[in-house]
């Protein structure tokens, strides 16, 4: 959502001030916002490829009025119309003008042409073939900005090279949807590196005891079960709570500030391994830092964009693949502990030199998110 | 995504309200009165446009007139040049278009061709039509010259100074000299290049216009690295005078400028040229420098010409927006990213400089002995660039 958010953003600056225009290559701003099987749209032409194409300074004294570019609306319809198709499902949609409007850009003043589509189904697939200006300036590009309902943003650059794009519409059945975010919550986790690392650092202890100042082996499974149900309910139940909070805009942290933090929960959690922190109570630091785990897992959704209509079920939905993914590390991890928690090599290796390790990543990370650096 | 909901709305009531303070307006709106002049087009009624007009409907009647439509892109490319305004290339592109997608069009159009995709940085593809032609005909010396340059720019020096030896014989002596020149100056000779250029330019009784303006630039540019600051002050004023809307000299005078702490004298001299981003950039770099009030402004303006390319997936100013992103934004890391992706592209001095400048702004220090590497490897002399070795050296 950041890039789509940016791309509105970057559409609605625009702007040019009265005084400068620049010069730039040909491009011209076509915006569509669809739902059910109606299309409403804009399309922002130069004035100056409009004169190019059908010639608006009628009086061809180098000024272009308003009246001169009234008495053209008509034909300015026309030309832009012929050259944009809209199908979907192999049948085309028809569209009208509504209305006629002027807007700056950075290169110059733009004929702003409104329109209204309707499509003889509900659009899951949009078939859009864009030619305006492409026979008298090759160099031009339509840029095209599709909305939905749901909130999904789609962009498109359509050049003489490729003229045709079919756009798929995301959204569909609720059941679909939250399919879909369960899907990206699974990603999500199985890619946020940070957090599996976290976990780790807080599991590796759960198939051993701590006796005085070393680490034994734990006795029973069922111990080490108990232990981890413990330390990732917790830590589940913290981050879905900030998740929530934080996706629904009720609370909000600089992103920058909750990365940093999430790297040294994790330098924590490691080093707690290798000399007592919170010993015994990890479930408390599993939750406590779960909270900004939370966080952390809210700008990911920020980035995918949550649909509007169906804003809980989505939100549930990544909740739930965010814990099945979990779970998926835990169910790998766990058996292989316990079978190796006797041996050498995992109270040696994995347990001090894996926390150690771990370490030393997240601190790297925390300097790096922290100061704005790159330590590669 | 609170934060970037917040954040965009901070940014559209920003610009909202800038636009207010502007008297422009932020959305489409409809003009209140009918005589009241939206745009103007002052190429509609400028003499050459309507020769240029005469000669497209001829071509529009005649599609397989090459001469005709070589006549209309080359006039076209001029225009495009000396306005700075890349609609025209696209207009020259329109002229090529019978024989655009044919990989053996005629030579003439080939060498255009490669002129307009060396403009949209799409260098190889630029010297692969110049191959080919130049293997049908090996006297055209334009795309002798065109390949000299793309393979310089892109750091083949060696490859480029082959193309430059074809040039002998074909052209006025000092272009061939020129071609030499430019190459030599970044590989280790500078100063020869400099005094057998300059004294190529001295012999010359009669000189295209443009071939002197071309000719003065390039010493400025070797004298300017070579840190003779008043030499090459003298050679880029001598350019201006032949033509003072060469946006590419101006833009290399205002650095000079901007090198040699005269900030106030880059603003002066790029007055009224902000229509051009690459101009825009260095009058708001020493906007920034002398701390004005205009600065922001500048750089706002500078966001949406950038945002705008971005947009359109044009990559061709990407030296530029890191710059910006480096000395206006101050957002190191972006400025990196930028710098990288424009060295993949180009490796001229100044690619190298922003390159190292946001490599050692990041501390990347692997990036930053990498550059280091490259330029000692070359030989390439250059004041600047030595100096921010040197910062990195100690850092090493």
């Amino acid at each position: 959502m950041k890039t789509l958010i940016r791309v509105l953003a970057m559409l609605l600056l625009v702007v040019a001030s009265a005084s400068v225009q620049a010069h730039k290559p040909s491009d011209s701003y076509l915006s569509m916002r669809v739902a059910g099987n109606r299309i409403d749209g804009q399309w922002d032409i130069a004035l100056r490829d409009l004169d190019l194409a059908i010639g608006i300074d009628a009086d061809g004294n180098g000024e272009i009025t308003w009246d001169e570019i009234r008495a053209k609306h008509g034909d300015i319809a026309a030309y832009a119309l012929s050259h944009l198709a809209l199908q979907t499902d192999g049948q085309s949609c028809t569209v009208a003008t509504t209305e006629h409007l002027i807007d700056e850009h950075t290169d110059g003043a733009y004929a702003v042409m409104r329109f209204a589509g309707t499509c003889p189904a509900p659009i899951s697939t949009l078939d859009v073939r864009y030619s305006l200006l492409f026979d008298l300036d090759p160099q031009h590009k339509g840029l095209l900005q599709l909305k939905q309902d749901n909130g999904t943003v789609t962009t498109a650059i359509f050049g003489i090279d490729n003229p045709q794009q079919q756009i798929r519409l995301h959204g569909g059945s609720a059941l679909a949807q939250f399919a879909d975010y369960v899907q990206h919550g699974i990603w999500h986790i199985w890619i946020g590196f940070d957090h599996i690392l976290f976990l780790v650092s807080l599991l590796l202890p759960a198939v051993l005891a701590r006796r005085g100042s070393e680490w034994q082996p734990a006795e029973g499974f069922r111990h080490a079960m108990a232990d981890v149900v413990r330390v990732v309910s917790a830590f589940t139940l913290a981050h879905s709570i900030t998740l929530t909070l934080a996706a629904l805009n009720v609370v909000a942290l600089p992103s920058r500030w909750v990365e940093s933090a999430i790297a040294a929960s994790v330098i924590f959690a490691a080093l707690n391994n290798l000399v007592p922190i919170f010993q015994g109570k990890r479930w408390i630091a599993a939750f406590a830092f779960g909270l900004l785990h939370g966080f952390g897992f809210a700008s990911v959704l920020g980035d995918l964009g949550l649909p509007d209509s169906a804003r809980a079920l989505a939100l549930f939905g990544f909740n739930v693949g965010v814990e099945l993914g979990q779970l998926a590390i835990v169910a790998a991890f766990l058996p292989l502990a316990h079978l190796a928690r006797s041996s050498w090599v995992y109270r040696r290796v994995v347990f001090t030199g894996g926390s150690a390790g771990i370490a030393a990543i997240a601190a790297v990370w925390f300097i790096e998110r922290a100061f704005n650096l790159s330590l590669a | 995504m609170a934060i970037i909901r917040s954040a965009s709305l901070l940014l559209l009531a920003t610009a909202s309200s800038f636009c207010i303070v502007n008297v422009t307006l932020a959305a489409p709106y409809v003009p209140k009165d009918g005589s009241q002049v939206i745009e103007r087009l002052p190429a509609r009624i400028s003499a050459e446009q309507r020769e240029i007009r005469a000669w497209q409907e001829r071509l529009r009647a005649d599609p397989g007139n090459v001469a005709l439509a070589v006549q209309v892109a080359r006039r076209n490319i001029e225009l495009g040049r000396s306005h700075s305004d890349p609609r025209y290339f696209g207009y020259a592109q329109a002229a090529l278009s019978a024989w655009w997608k044919q990989p053996d069009a005629p030579v003439e159009v080939r060498v255009l061709r490669a002129t307009l995709l060396q403009n949209q940085h799409r260098f190889n593809d630029a010297l692969a039509d110049l191959d080919g032609l130049l293997t049908k005909d090996a006297s055209q010396s334009q795309a002798w010259l065109t390949k000299a340059t793309i393979l310089q720019v892109q750091g083949r020096f060696q490859e480029a100074k082959a193309s430059c030896a074809r040039l002998y014989g074909n052209v006025a002596e000092v272009a061939a000299i020129a071609c030499f020149a430019g190459v030599g100056s970044i590989t280790g000779q500078a100063r020869q290049s400099y005094a057998l250029l300059e004294r190529s330019l001295q012999r010359e009784r009669t000189l295209d216009p443009s071939i002197s303006v071309w000719v003065h630039t390039l010493l400025g540019e070797i004298a300017a690295r070579l840190g003779r600051t008043q030499e090459a002050e003298q050679h880029y004023r001598k350019g201006l005078e032949q033509d003072g809307n060469d946006s590419y000299l101006l833009g290399a005078y205002a650095d000079l400028l901007l090198d040699t702490g005269r900030a106030q004298e880059a603003v002066a001299l790029l007055r009224g040229m902000d229509r051009v981003d690459n101009l825009l950039l260095r009058k708001a770099e020493a906007l920034h420098k002398l701390n004005s009030p205009d600065a922001a402004q500048a750089t706002r303006t500078l966001q949406e010409r950038f945002d705008a390319a971005r947009l359109r997936g044009d990559t061709v100013h990407l030296r530029e927006q890191a710059r910006f992103e480096l000395h206006l934004l101050n957002d190191v890391q972006a400025a990196l990213q930028t710098a990288r992706r424009n060295w993949e592209v180009q490796k001229e001095p100044a690619d190298a400089r922003i390159l190292l400048e946001a490599a050692l702004a990041a501390h990347d220090r692997s990036t930053a002995r990498m550059m280091a590497d490259w330029i000692r490897k070359n030989r390439l002399e250059d004041k600047a660039l030595a100096k921010l070795c040197s910062v990195a050296g100690e850092t090493a």
